[in-house]
């Protein structure tokens, strides 16, 4: 079988009022360096911005970048926006500075991965790569 | 050999009059031993380019510090940047940050608070009390400063796009207090240029957000002689992401935009400058960063001097607050950072700063606990009073990679606010997201050589050891933004709406004209007219900035 080579397209998000975004644009160039398509909000994006902007987009995925302690209602707010809009099968994972205690919290809430500050650049593209894959129905990565 | 009679020169003028103001901290200064240090050490031969360029302490150009005695007169001020949840946690924490010898205040707010939104807007939600504390009204403001005389102490606030409606909480403040605005000391950050290309926090577009400012500096100038009316940075740049030179071309095109601005407004040079400060970053090429010091402070007083025809000396000198580099912190191994900052403070401290932050260990994990924080300004006092930088001027000076670098960082930065001019100046610059990509460049590029391993992080990428546990954090309780909201909407009800009203309607009419908005923001915040209300007012005549990248 045969599976047509989709480019894998990610939407890169700021949620909520934190202008950190230092990291958001470095993990939207290194994706870009590893041939995804990326799409960066920019800050200050409201998770129905976030949602609406994903599906217009068509992404598989979604990267959150937060630095500002706001992770535990914003991270989930997205995932339940993708749920009411029909698109929870777009994958979602999160960044920034976020304590051991709510990783679990947020895994929980449907985030898929959370990376924080140190995590190596391969590991997270890596992560994306394979939240495409099942976003793609992709057995694995080619 | 006699000493050189412009040493001579200088002691009797600068120096004298600095001591006759106010002496040393102490008679003499001793090493263990009891043999005198220097005040300040000079080359045996002083030639032209010495006196042009490196000079001395407290005269132009500022290359050795600004004042003439620098820490052997007064320590660099000691000033936690704190805030966070309520104002009555962060009342506690100043209070125990000035029991434990801090000299300044500073304070965070949180991120509704400095894009002005209440803590009841749709926008706050998740944000409040996070990153620091929620003032939505001069209430808040007086349970922040319970049992603190703003006569007694300086206040920082890293406050920019609502700075007005901070200060005029500030000064609100002081009248209940009994003390009059005269007597405020302290600094709002007030910087929006650097917003728009590093920290986010802006509301209004360019043109408005530099009336304001300017509003801010014309009434200061009359008003609060001793504030300083803004704080030009360059540790977002930084932190951003870029290096030592575009962090000092950036910041010092950013104060270029501000003084242009306000000579524009019909402000005489001399009648604001005095009280321009800046804030720069001290991250851990402890070399480079004292180089960098100098070479600011340097380029500052020559473009003061001859691009803007500054004539007095407190108009020249550029006066700095630092902060060690927070992006340097690594979450691994979290006690090799009180080591990083301690390195980037001495730095600071040997780059004449007059007054520093140092970072807790732990703020690569989230917020610092009070045991951290009491490490990091232990950090500032052992430097202080155990390592003898304090006690001689400029100590670097003459070194002949120091005064290279120092050099090389005058002349590239100088280079770069040039292409920056040919871009069409700052605002021009940021529009086309020249200042944004250069920032984004150098980023990506050092996190490259990170994950190349070409840069080594020791105990991230080299050095690393299994297991290490992390310390607690400061964790803020989510009833935290219930509690606030809920306060603040029993606030709103206790106020009487038509005075509110009234001062908000003057304010839109000063808005639209140009009356100085000082005045009618001090008006509303009297009746407990919000933040939020103030700023919204503001957003309907001034419109808001949309990000660019």
């Amino acid at each position: 079988m045969t599976v047509k080579k989709i480019k894998n397209r990610v939407l890169i998000a700021k949620p909520g009022l934190d202008g950190h975004d230092r990291g958001a644009k470095i993990i939207a160039r290194a994706l870009r360096d590893s041939e995804f398509e990326v799409i960066y909000t920019g800050i200050r994006q409201t998770p129905e911005e976030i949602v609406s902007t994903a599906i217009q987009e068509d992404v598989a995925a979604i990267g959150l970048s937060s630095l500002s302690g706001a992770h535990l209602r914003l991270f989930p707010a997205v995932v339940a926006e993708l749920e009411k809009r029909d698109a929870a099968d777009i994958r979602v994972l999160g960044g920034g500075i976020i304590p051991d205690d709510d990783i679990e919290t947020l895994k929980k809430a449907g985030i898929e991965a959370i990376f924080t500050p140190g995590a190596p650049l391969a590991d997270i593209i890596d992560a994306f790569k394979r939240a495409c894959d099942t976003f793609y129905g992709r057995k694995q990565t080619e | 050999m006699g000493k050189d009679k412009r040493i001579t020169e200088w002691e009797e003028k600068e120096l004298a009059k600095s001591l006759a103001r106010s002496p040393e901290r102490k008679d003499r200064f001793t090493n263990h031993g009891n043999e005198e240090i220097p005040r300040i050490s000079f080359p045996e031969k002083l030639d032209d380019k010495f006196i042009s360029a490196t000079g001395f302490p407290g005269r132009y150009p500022f290359t050795r510090g600004v004042q003439p005695t620098m820490y052997r007169g007064r320590l660099w001020t000691m000033r936690q940047y704190a805030g966070f949840s309520t104002a009555f946690e962060t009342n506690n924490r100043f209070r125990y940050l000035l029991d434990q010898g801090t000299t300044g205040l500073s304070i965070a707010f949180d991120l509704p608070t400095q894009i002005g939104y209440d803590s009841d807007d749709p926008m706050s939600v998740g944000e409040v009390g996070k990153v620091g504390v929620a003032i939505d009204t001069l209430y808040d403001m007086e349970v922040l400063f319970k049992g603190i005389p703003l006569d007694k102490i300086s206040t920082s606030m890293t406050i920019n796009a609502p700075a007005a409606v901070l200060l005029a909480m500030y000064i609100a403040l002081g009248e209940k207090q009994g003390v009059s605005s005269d007597k405020l000391q302290g600094t709002i950050q007030n910087d929006i240029l650097k917003e728009y290309v590093a920290r986010g926090t802006y509301i209004f577009p360019p043109k408005p957000s530099l009336r304001i400012i300017t509003d801010i500096f014309q009434y200061c100038s009359r008003n609060l002689p001793s504030f300083n009316t803004i704080s030009i940075s360059g540790y977002h740049i930084r932190e951003a992401g870029s290096t030592a030179v575009e962090e000092v071309a950036f910041t010092l095109a950013n104060a270029c935009t501000y003084v242009q601005a306000a000579i524009d407004a019909g402000l005489t040079v001399d009648s604001f400058a005095k009280r321009l400060a800046f804030f720069f970053n001290a991250s851990s090429n402890i070399l480079e960063e004292v180089a960098k010091f100098r070479a600011a402070r340097r380029l500052w007083a020559k473009i003061m001097k001859n691009r803007f025809n500054a004539k007095e000396p407190a108009s020249q000198m550029m006066r700095f607050h630092t902060q060690t580099a927070g992006n340097t912190l690594t979450a691994q191994q979290v006690d090799n950072n009180i080591v990083r900052v301690t390195i980037q403070a001495l730095a600071a401290v040997l780059g004449g700063t007059q007054s520093l932050h140092t970072n807790s260990k732990d703020e690569a994990l989230g917020l610092p606990t009070e045991d951290s924080v009491r490490t990091a300004l232990r950090t500032q006092q052992v430097i202080a009073f155990e390592s003898g930088a304090a006690d001689t001027i400029d100590p670097l000076a003459g070194s002949y990679f120091i005064e290279e670098m120092t050099d090389k960082i005058e002349r590239d930065a100088y280079l770069l606010m040039e292409e920056v001019k040919k871009e069409g100046g700052v605002i021009s610059a940021i529009e086309k997201g020249f200042i944004q990509r250069h920032i984004e460049t150098s980023a990506y590029e050092y996190q490259k050589e990170i994950e190349k391993k070409e840069r080594v992080i020791v105990g991230l990428n080299r050095f690393q050891s299994e297991g290490s546990v992390k310390p607690p954090v400061l964790k803020i309780d989510p009833e935290v933004e219930d509690n606030q909201v809920k306060n603040l909407r029993e606030l709103k009800q206790k106020r009487e709406l038509k005075k509110i009203d009234e001062t908000l309607k003057a304010l839109k009419e000063a808005a639209s004209g140009s009356t100085n908005l000082m005045e009618p923001i001090l008006a509303a915040v009297r009746e407990y007219a919000t933040l939020g209300e103030i700023c919204n007012v503001l957003r309907e005549v001034f419109g808001e900035y949309r990000y660019r990248g």
